[in-house]
């Protein structure tokens, strides 16, 4: 197959390329969008936006989740804001600014061309919402508030109390109804697609389990639009929702569709710390915090020894016996370092014996000197509902000791390999969202996942799939009664009735739960060749314990979520061995990827830009083969590669 | 602690359920209640089939059906109703973020679904809250297009009308007002969405319109009348007050003289 991948990125100046592309690509016209169908995968930020505007322009959408609602879906638990190069706090920001930032953040991983694109619709993206009716936060004056967020010079994030992703979804969920109510968008909850189907190399529909009844269902369509999100359950406990998976997309990578950057998975500094083996998920505390929130171990061993045997309480630990370790190391950005380097800082303390509680994995985030300046009023205000979310689970009250705060899988930055027009390896097969790889690079900023989703969502997939679709209005519907519908709709069924056949002894958590202690102890925040190799060969056992020794009960033809979740199991088992092969291949580090090999003398990230600066996009080769390996180079043209810095 | 749990078991919604009785132990208090019911279908999977539960009209499958996703009570699917009351013991949560510290060793717990006309039961503990959708595709939106927008800050806004549309807007779409009301009214749940929409310059052009649609969609669905009990008040897990079904009542009456 193709050797080399044309990205499709437009010729000219960087700021001109978006409006000369737009200029350039194809329209379809009103008439003719009636006569085209678009499968829509999933109803976040990137899905809801995407199939309201696409419903708005006058296509014909099918819009599937796996929730009982649309609004249900992940993006709903975002807590920080949304980027924006509005300028509006008169500090100097600019979409350059916001571009360059992104770029920096991404540890130079990601494309010039997209990334200068995204910024420039930011702005967009605010207005859109406020029209819709968006309660973002207001200073006294009537005009919209802002706070800051990690990596970022200014302050550009719009936000919503702690509920940002909720209130942005609920402003496209809208939009959504809008059109289901208007009739150019049907909605399918409680749906779940299990395969991508192809005609003569192109995308025209998909085979999806309805979740109720079980019936496994054809649905016809001339493009289909994936933006089921990201892959981080691989490693079982993390801050995605407990459906949250990868499957949609790893079908379509098992169609021919190439994946890029796998390994670049982001680890989030502030979660709640894990409480114990009966643990299903971890809580985000947001990035947002770190805005007034100081981040300390003790200096002392002896007080952590006190502190883990509740002798004392952090509150009692005088603060020059504390240790703001950030503050110290990154005096330039001090709380407000990018995620990836704050985790690992955190990781370092806790590995020096420094962790604050009994496993020794935690770490203080403090909010006491904040308190004091600004009073508890104000900080209730800018963080009540998370404060109280703290409490909730801990037992501890955050206004008066310090929380606990430890790092854990949260965002997947690597995804479905996509040109400029967001459209994949096979023709009118799209992704968008964090189900695709494109903005990120290898470290995403705070606040930038719902900007990247809005973003494809309602200004750019919708120009760019007209490109495509202009060549398709004469096609009529799509027939489903033809042999590749069949075949792939079998290939379902016959993987629904293998599971059931297994009979064995494990359940199905059970299983994923040790591929998620594989995959932190060799996939995790710190990576070396022997572990991954090791890593590797864990998972392919373990993929084969899952296929002789599984048992998921019950029949196919009812509600059955532990069938659900097998399924989605055996595709995180294949996902899994996926990470490990392309954190292998890349021997360097950068971003959320952290080779042992490959750092500083002050433990910091060492980039090899000269052999590794390329998108590593995977090819499917077959069962039990090894994948292929497509480089697209990074070309950077309008910014100086530089090491992050974010010190001095 | 270990703990007796008495479950609601339906197979569908054709089939009649019944409680069937369970034991689990060893459960850690810092645990959430959902990761009990977790450690619940671990023990009930592994069990295998019960023929005497399934004889009784239980699910074939064993484990117990529950709805849950993001488990950080925001994306409002959790719905359980335990030992009477909505999601549970504590104030201000949804089922997810109850832990298990809220109950003592040896407590027996019931656990029932939402139960409510408007939400028929698909399976055990989950139900079907569709409904809740169809209400909000009659009217709880703007009417506005992607594109062609106001700059954002060419509409003002004061900070305490934006800060109650926030509070109004919170509402997480869980149903457990619906299911607390004696009435089985799913008035809160429309307005917030009406008042959030109402408190704003860009909602308040449509307001009527939408009022009216919402109520009407409401009644249409099933859901019962608005008592005044208040009830759905003290179960919002999000603390969503009735002052906003007083200002949907304003916006309805006011729907009504323009007609």
């Amino acid at each position: 197959m193709a050797s080399t991948l044309n990205s499709k990125i437009p010729e000219g100046p960087l700021a001109e390329k978006w409006s000369k592309h737009k200029a350039g690509i194809r329209v379809v016209t009103p008439g003719n969008k009636r006569k085209l169908d678009i499968i829509v995968i999933g109803t976040g930020l990137g899905g809801a936006s995407a199939a309201a505007s696409l419903g708005e322009l006058g296509y014909n959408v099918k819009v599937f989740c796996i929730s009982d609602s649309p609004r249900r879906a992940h993006s709903i638990a975002a807590q920080g804001g949304i980027n924006a190069a509005k300028n509006y706090q008169n500090d100097n920001d600019s979409v350059y600014r916001l571009f360059y930032e992104t770029i920096k953040g991404g540890d130079y991983r990601s494309r010039e061309a997209n990334v200068y694109r995204l910024a420039e619709v930011s702005n967009n993206i605010i207005d859109q919402c406020v029209a819709q009716g968006v309660p973002f936060a207001r200073e006294y004056g009537g005009l919209l508030a802002n706070r800051s967020f990690g990596g970022a010079t200014v302050s550009r994030t719009f936000y919503a109390r702690g509920q940002t992703g909720q209130q942005l979804l609920l402003g496209a969920y809208a939009a959504l109804n809008r059109q289901v109510a208007a009739g150019t968008v049907k909605s399918y909850p409680r749906h779940e697609m299990l395969d991508v189907v192809l005609v003569n190399g192109e995308a025209k529909g998909i085979i999806a389990r309805n979740l109720v009844t079980g019936a496994i269902e054809r649905f016809g369509a001339h493009a289909v639009v994936i933006a089921s999100g990201g892959y981080g359950n691989t490693y079982f406990l993390s801050t995605n929702a407990m459906n949250s998976n990868g499957s949609a997309a790893w079908q379509c990578y098992k169609k021919g569709a190439f994946f890029a950057n796998p390994c670049f998975a982001q680890i989030h500094p502030t979660c709640i710390p894990v409480h114990g083996e009966q643990q299903s998920k971890l809580t985000l505390m947001s990035e947002s915090l770190r805005n007034d929130g100081r981040i300390w171990v003790p200096k002392k061993l002896e007080d952590v020894e006190k502190l883990r045997k509740h002798e004392i309480k952090p509150s009692q630990i005088p603060e020059e016996d504390r240790d703001y370790y950030l503050e110290r190391r990154y005096p330039a950005f001090g709380n407000l370092v990018p995620r990836d380097v704050a985790s690992r800082a955190a990781k370092e303390r806790c590995d020096a014996g420094f962790g604050v509680n009994e496993t020794g994995l935690a770490v203080f985030l403090d909010f006491k000197t904040a308190i004091d300046r600004l009073g508890e009023d104000k900080i209730r205000e800018r963080y009540g509902n998370l404060f109280q979310m703290y409490e909730k689970i801990t037992a501890v009250n955050p206004y008066k000791e310090p929380m606990m705060i430890y790092p854990a899988i949260h965002y997947t930055m690597g995804g479905l390999w996509v040109d400029y027009n967001l459209q994949t390896t096979v023709p009118g097969l799209y992704a968008i969202g964090e189900a695709n790889f494109s903005d990120h690079g290898g470290n995403r900023l705070g606040a930038s996942a719902l900007m990247q989703g809005l973003a494809d969502g309602y200004f750019i997939l919708p120009y760019t799939i007209g490109d495509y679709l202009a060549g398709h209005f004469k096609d009529g519907p799509v027939n489903t009664q033809t042999p590749e519908f069949e075949a792939a709709e079998k290939a379902v069924k016959d993987k629904i009735e293998k599971l059931f056949s297994i009979k064995g002894k494990r359940t199905v958590d059970s299983i994923h739960k040790e591929l998620g202690h594989i995959m932190w102890e060799y996939v995790g925040m710190a990576r070396n060749e022997e572990g991954l190799k090791e890593g590797i060969k864990l998972i392919q056992a373990l993929k084969k314990e899952f296929w002789s020794n599984v048992f998921v009960p019950g029949s196919n033809f009812e509600f059955n979520q532990e069938l659900e979740k097998a399924l989605r199991l055996a595709d995180f088992l294949e996902i899994g061995e996926l990470m490990a092969r392309d954190a292998l291949n890349r021997r360097e580090s950068c971003g959320g990827h952290f080779r042992e090999e490959s750092q500083t003398e002050d433990g910091e990230t060492k980039r090899d830009d000269e052999n590794y600066m390329y998108v590593a996009a995977w090819e499917y080769k077959g069962e039990d083969v090894e994948p292929e390996l497509t480089k697209e180079p990074l070309v950077y043209e309008n910014i100086k590669i530089a090491t992050r810095n974010y010190k001095d | 602690m270990d703990l007796t749990l008495k479950v609601w078991r339906q197979k569908n919604a054709k089939t009649k359920g019944h409680f069937e009785t369970y034991q689990v132990k060893n459960i850690s208090e810092g645990s959430s209640f959902l990761e009990m019911l977790d450690i619940l279908n671990e023990q009930l999977v592994q069990e295998g089939i019960d023929p005497v539960a399934v004889e009784k009209g239980c699910q074939s499958s064993g484990p117990v059906s529950f709805d849950h996703d993001c488990r950080e009570g925001i994306c409002g699917a959790c719905s359980l109703y335990i030992n009477g009351r909505a999601h549970g013991p504590d104030d201000e949560v949804t089922t997810c973020q109850l832990h298990m510290r809220k109950f003592k060793d040896g407590d027996t717990i019931t656990i029932e679904p939402w139960r409510s006309a408007g939400f028929p039961v698909i399976k055990d503990l989950v139900v079907d809250r569709g409904a809740f959708d169809k209400i909000l595709q009659a009217g709880g939106f703007i009417s506005v297009r992607t594109g062609g927008v106001p700059d954002a800050n060419a509409i003002p806004i004061a900070k305490e009308k934006a800060d109650e549309s926030m509070d109004a807007a919170a509402c997480i779409g869980c149903g457990a007002c619906v299911a607390t009301c004696k009435n089985g009214s799913a008035m809160l749940f429309v307005a917030a969405r009406v008042s959030s929409l109402a408190l704003l310059p860009q909602g308040k052009i449509e307001g009527a319109r939408r009022a009216k649609a919402m109520v009407a969609k409401m009644d249409e669905l099933g859901f019962g009348n608005c008592t005044n009990t208040r009830a759905c008040e003290m179960e919002c897990p999000k603390h969503i007050t009735v002052s906003h079904i007083a200002r949907l009542n304003r916006e309805f009456l006011c729907a009504k003289f323009q007609d």
